[in-house]
């Protein structure tokens, strides 16, 4: 009897672990399925498009489509940010099914996807219509030679938003070069202040920016020809800022933490960091962790990124993203209009900046007076985006992308991991990523220049 | 008499053995009526994908210059591939200490439960089974939250004793924190596979041992462990080949532990990472049936030092 209650009890808790086992496994991988949307869709007779998107205020943005527009209905699922969605992504393509109509992405990750045939050029399906939405910048971020494969929605203008209660505290102003970025945080320090910033291994598109500030150009690529690029990515310029950060780190002025995460997030609340370098759509992510609400409210402030050469500045960008119709869109043309009209009226755009989720590329926001002269509250009221954020999006001049962003990136991350732990100087993180980046560049049947 | 019989015996095993030919045929059909669910769902979720990853690992897929039949060469870059020797290494050096941690827990804690009869003892075997009971996701997470230096207790409990707490995450420490993850996890399964063998013992025995005049602990290592020793060995092998396949925890503890733990940390996670991360599905597959070399080599070594007592298999 009581054996045989044991052998029951054992059943039932294989049972459950199992079954817990296999409801793990399926989550988010049916997003092809138009019945598996997150939001309703109300026009029910409509022909319906699948869209992975992360940003969050997702929801609203897909009901406004949904609501304006009588040709077509989006069905949206998130299927994960950054990685995890280029993870099922790249899948999907392996697998040959199981994209989407309209993935949000990265304008960095265009190229990668686009060399293996995984988007559509959505030029002839619409974008006479809305060129003028959008400044040349925008347009060349989503382009391939004159093939368009991505409609813009947002950019990452990069500065540096900081702990004004922190800053007043320990008498500090915002340094306008890294020089004196170097010394406040040692400042700080020495008056027994938190860190002053956080160099992470998580984030290899910033640490990219940060190198192409000091004129580092990792990448040429000319889609005319394909199979040819140039890669440099331990010339001085990489060096000097990885040293850098490197530097701050030995010295314990700034943190090594792995960023987006839990852990670095609460951090950021309990201000354990005076400074963030990040970009425009940052507060955003913050405000949902509940980051600047409550009795942390107004503390934080903006200024424009430390510059190496403050007569010659230079502004850069980190993230921004599109929309793109993949090449498994059952209809391009339908896929297409959703790309072009999504995240695109006013009253989705108007929501997305106040909350400081985007930082819009669509000009009739970005050139709008209520934008540019927002009070934002995340930074206790500061003109934020005529300040800091328009400047910087204005200045910023582009850069050319690799067709394999996903294994310089974590190529990238490795390297970086090592230099925080101290197995690696700079100088070698840099040769080591260079010399491994090259090798796979050469592996995949690149000529490398 | 004897005569009938020769007589007849021709006759009679004629008969029976066409009868028996014919029961052995039904039994057959019905073995295989029996069978063959298991057959179908095996051939096709297991046998064909294996195939067909097998199939897979012997292209290669270039961005320029598309796919190409390569034969071995996955397998010779996956053996002299930095990434996947180290990450071999690491899970390796990991069943050294991890396994007979686990085992060596299970059987004392087996030992104990079988010893002792109370209401505490049924208690206490839920209660060690309950982490095997939780599923590795959810478990990693926890752990992680319980290592982490801002959420976790460890701070404040080190901080009693005027202790910094070891950064459980960091790269000098991980190796132990997913240690101490796997043995939480799975002690309490390997505990109950020991504490079902000693059930099976014949009581007897031990009222012979005892009018022989051993003590409990001369039952308890003269006894029951070696009547218990194909159990142990049996653990000892799933644990062997669950570990040298190490994915799940590491996997999740990736972004909490900032820069410990690498895409190629363990050869799974560098396998995933190359077919799903980086589209190199060819290659991911290399990886894998690799790894599987490495685990049978592994496995087939510990069976053949291990022979003697060798029943279960």
């Amino acid at each position: 009897m009581k054996r045989s209650r044991l052998r029951h009890a054992m059943a039932m808790l294989a049972a459950v672990t199992a079954l817990a086992a296999c409801s793990g496994g399926d989550g988010g991988s049916s997003a092809g399925n138009a019945s598996n949307c997150t939001n309703e869709i109300p026009k029910k007779n409509l022909p319906v498009v699948t869209v992975w998107g992360w940003y969050p205020n997702m929801n609203l943005v897909v009901d406004n489509f949904n609501k304006l527009n009588d040709e077509v209905q989006v069905c949206w699922t998130n299927v994960g940010q950054g990685s995890d969605e280029y993870d099922k992504f790249q899948t999907a393509i392996a697998a040959g099914t199981g994209a989407p109509d309209v993935i949000m992405i990265e304008m960095d990750r265009i190229p990668t996807f686009q060399i293996q045939n995984a988007l559509v050029d959505i030029r002839q399906y619409g974008y006479e219509q809305v060129k003028d939405n959008y400044g040349e910048g925008a347009w060349k971020d989503v382009s391939v030679g004159d093939a368009i494969y991505g409609v813009p929605v947002d950019g990452g203008p990069v500065a540096m938003i900081y702990r004004k209660d922190l800053f007043e505290k320990y008498d500090i102003t915002p340094p306008k070069t890294w020089e004196e970025y170097e010394q406040a945080a040692q400042k700080m320090k020495d008056a027994g202040g938190p860190l002053f910033g956080d160099f992470a291994a998580n984030v290899s598109a910033l640490t990219m920016a940060l190198q192409i500030q000091k004129g580092a150009n990792p990448f040429t690529y000319d889609p005319t020809q394909p199979k040819t690029i140039g890669i440099r990515l331990n010339d001085q310029a990489s060096k000097d800022v990885l040293a850098y950060w490197e530097r701050l780190v030995r010295k314990g002025l700034v943190g090594t933490e792995d960023q987006f995460t839990p852990e670095y997030i609460n951090g950021v609340i309990n201000g354990k960091y005076a400074t963030y370098i990040s970009a425009a759509w940052a507060p955003g992510y913050l405000t949902g962790a509940g980051v600047g609400k409550g009795e942390d409210s107004g503390k934080w402030a903006v200024a424009p990124l430390p510059q190496w050469d403050p007569d010659n500045p230079v502004q850069v960008n980190w993230g921004g993203s599109a929309w793109s119709v993949t090449s498994q869109a059952k209809n391009p043309e339908l896929a297409a209009k959703v790309a072009y009209g999504l995240y695109a009226d006013d009253e989705s755009l108007s929501h997305g900046w106040k909350n400081q989720i985007i930082f819009p590329l669509n000009l009739k926001a970005l050139k709008s007076s209520e934008f540019v002269e927002h009070e934002v509250p995340f930074f206790d009221g500061q003109q934020a985006n005529k300040e800091v954020y328009v400047p910087a999006a204005e200045a910023y001049q582009g850069v050319t992308y690799s067709p394999f962003g996903q294994y310089y990136f974590d190529a990238m991350t490795k390297q970086v991991s090592a230099l925080i732990q101290g197995s690696v100087t700079a100088e070698q993180a840099a040769d080591r990523l260079h010399e491994d980046v090259v090798a796979y560049a050469k592996e995949q049947g690149f000529t490398v220049q | 008499m004897t005569l009938l019989m020769e007589k007849d015996a021709p006759q009679v095993g004629e008969r029976t053995r066409a009868a028996r030919g014919r029961v052995r045929l039904r039994e057959h059909l019905l073995g295989w009526l029996f069978v063959g669910p298991f057959a179908l769902v095996f051939l096709a979720f297991l046998i064909a994908p294996l195939a067909y990853a097998a199939y897979l690992s012997l292209f290669q897929r270039k961005l320029i210059g598309g796919t190409s039949f390569v034969l071995f060469d996955n397998y010779l870059k996956a053996f002299t591939d930095p990434s996947f020797l180290s990450g071999t290494w690491f899970v390796i050096r990991f069943s050294l200490v991890a396994i007979p941690l686990q085992i060596g827990i299970a059987l004392a804690l087996a030992l104990i439960l079988d010893a002792v009869t109370s209401m505490f003892a049924r208690f206490a075997r839920l209660m060690i089974f309950l982490p095997y009971a939780i599923p590795t996701v959810i478990g990693a997470i926890m752990w992680g939250f319980l290592y982490s230096k801002s959420f976790g207790p460890l701070a404040d409990v080190f901080g009693l004793f005027g202790a910094t707490a070891p950064d459980l995450l960091s790269s000098n420490n991980i190796f132990y924190g997913l240690v101490n993850i796997v043995t939480w996890q799975w002690v309490g399964y390997y505990m109950i596979i020991l504490y079902a063998a000693l059930q099976g013992i014949d009581p007897s025995l031990y009222e012979a041992a005892r009018i022989d005049g051993a003590g409990r602990w001369q039952i308890a290592f003269r006894i029951k462990i070696p009547l218990i020793s194909p159990a142990i060995l049996l653990i000892l092998v799933f644990s062997l080949i669950g570990t040298l396949q190490f994915f799940n925890e590491p996997q999740i503890l990736r972004p909490l532990a900032a820069g410990a733990i690498g895409p190629d940390f363990t050869p799974n996670m560098y396998a995933y990472q190359q077919a799903f991360g980086l589209a190199n599905i060819n290659y991911g597959s290399a990886i894998s049936f690799a790894l599987g070399g490495v685990v049978f080599v592994g496995v087939y070594a510990f069976l053949f030092f291990t022979r003697k007592r060798r029943s279960f298999l």
